[in-house]
């Protein structure tokens, strides 16, 4: 390039730069007067959501994987789960057997192996832990995930690329890789449901009530309650991802 | 040392250089762009937009009432309507022609009821084969007020944590009715007639008191031991270690 087709290109460029700095400006001034996602009835910053899980009252009954995988169109394989429940087993030699019962077709028919020496067994709820410190939210290279202002891990199935990584990252398993869209998915807490004030669909069908949905910044929420009448665990505490699902009556074999 | 007259001259095309690209980037670019907020906006919008499956138990009541208030009073009161009717959204907003399942084979009841040893004890179970085979569940058992034919006769049927703590208790030998007096009415609507509970410190002093006849028991002095204060504020009667 030489002198004079420098100039020439400069002479096109400055005014290129302005019409940017102009668009770049009305889309901030859109942003502006622009109510946000939630309308304007509805701050965010007011509220944190969590889930407490009493293991003691699971029946394993797999009603919260069912309604979650109809609330959410979740594909109906049996790989898919945004919600699923685990059955723990420990045997006489004190080995705990982990298995998802989620995977069978018709649930609480099969009473598991009956020849081992059993100590104790119950079910796990398991879901997305909607971690304070996700692991998920820090690997992912695109920014697709990220946190709510009250607390919920999203995923944005636009800007996902289908990398995966996110999905290794999580220490509870607790993302998949939507076949259909080949983006990452997870739970959402039915965000669309709790922004109405609705529960989470897997916490309306419990019909034990093993699940307890609330809001953290209420001292008189379910959730508080259930916070303060139990002593609360979390899995993994060890990993220091501050998860906003808290356990009631966990057994030291729950991974 | 004098600064060579082309160091300087480099020295000015960088600084300006550095310059334009801070002001481009600091002044003139609005933090807009850079800023993730716009398209986390537009996933909440999507987000939002799901539409929602599970019309919630207060949508059910507004027009069955009847059922939802026979429920509330019997064994399946903390049971909405959806885990049994399935998601109920398009028949609340459409009740006519679209109608919600109602299961009424063997193979419904069993997904709670069937016996599991990983459930909970005390929890309801039969097992399927045995259990009056091949008649459908509700010929015996109204969903909507599921009384048991035969109320169980042992009150940890329902009170299974309270048992298994008492039994390890200095308190094990002794039976609910010690304390409890249930009436025939709580088997079949446990929360409509609650048994009774002790009222006084009087009560615990039949065994306790330093006059009591009991000689197993441990003895305090009423009028001294613990102020104005219920016994069971400070001991746990299913477990009565002093604490």
């Amino acid at each position: 390039m030489n002198k004079r087709e420098f100039l020439k290109d400069m002479i096109l460029f400055i005014p290129a730069g302005g019409v940017l700095h102009a668009l770049a400006q009305q889309a901030h001034g859109l942003a502006a007067g622009d109510p946000g996602p939630y309308g304007s009835d509805y701050d965010p910053s007011d509220h944190l959501y969590g889930m407490g899980i009493e293991v003691e009252k699971c029946i394993g009954c797999n009603r919260c994987v069912e309604a979650c995988k109809i609330e959410n169109d979740v594909p109906q394989e049996p790989y898919y789960f945004r919600t699923w429940i685990e059955r723990y087993t420990i045997g006489g030699d004190g080995e705990a057997v982990v298995e998802s019962i989620s995977t069978q077709p018709q649930p609480g028919g099969d009473p598991g192996p009956e020849d081992r020496d059993i100590l104790r067994t119950f079910f796990v709820p398991k879901l997305c832990n909607q971690c304070a410190n996700p692991p998920c939210v820090q690997v992912c290279p695109v920014g697709a995930t990220f946190q709510t202002k009250d607390g919920v891990v999203l995923v944005d199935e636009t800007r996902c690329i289908g990398c995966s990584y996110c999905i290794q990252a999580c220490p509870y398993g607790a993302r998949y890789l939507d076949p259909r869209t080949k983006t990452a998915d997870k739970c959402t807490f039915c965000y669309h449901r709790i922004i109405k004030g609705m529960l989470p669909a897997c916490v309306e069908v419990c019909p034990t009530q093993a699940r307890i949905f609330g809001d953290m910044r209420s001292r008189a929420s379910r959730l508080m309650r259930f916070e303060r009448m139990n002593k609360i665990n979390v899995l993994k505490p060890d990993l220091n991802t501050e998860p906003k699902v808290r356990y009631a009556q966990l057994d030291g074999e729950v991974r | 040392m004098k600064v060579p007259e082309q160091v300087i001259r480099i020295g000015i095309v960088v600084a300006v250089l550095l310059t334009v690209v801070l002001v481009l980037r600091f002044a003139v670019i609005p933090p807009s762009l850079f800023s993730t907020e716009q398209h986390q906006s537009s996933t909440i919008k999507r987000e939002l937009a799901t539409p929602v499956m599970h019309a919630g138990v207060a949508t059910c009541r507004q027009c069955h009432a009847d059922e939802f208030d026979r429920k509330s009073a019997g064994y399946h009161k903390g049971i909405t309507c959806e885990a049994c009717h399935g998601a109920g959204e398009v028949h609340a907003n459409d009740p006519m022609s679209v109608k919600p399942i109602a299961p009424r084979d063997r193979k419904f009841c069993p997904v709670c009821h069937g016996y599991d040893p990983s459930r909970p004890t005390g929890f309801p179970q039969i097992n399927p084969t045995a259990h009056n085979p091949v008649k459908p569940c509700i010929a015996c058992h109204d969903p909507h007020d599921p009384v048991p034919p035969e109320t169980p006769a042992e009150c940890s049927a329902c009170h299974a944590q309270i048992e298994r703590t008492k039994a390890l208790s200095s308190h094990a030998l002794l039976p609910c009715t010690t304390c409890h007096e249930a009436t025939e009415q709580h088997k079949i609507q446990p929360r409509m007639a609650l048994p009774d509970k002790p009222s006084g410190r009087e009560f615990c002093g039949q065994c306790h008191a330093s006059d009591s006849r009991n000689r197993s028991a441990p003895k305090v002095d009423l009028a001294a031991h613990g102020d104005s204060y219920l016994c069971w504020e400070c001991h746990y009667p299913h477990l009565p270690e002093g604490r």
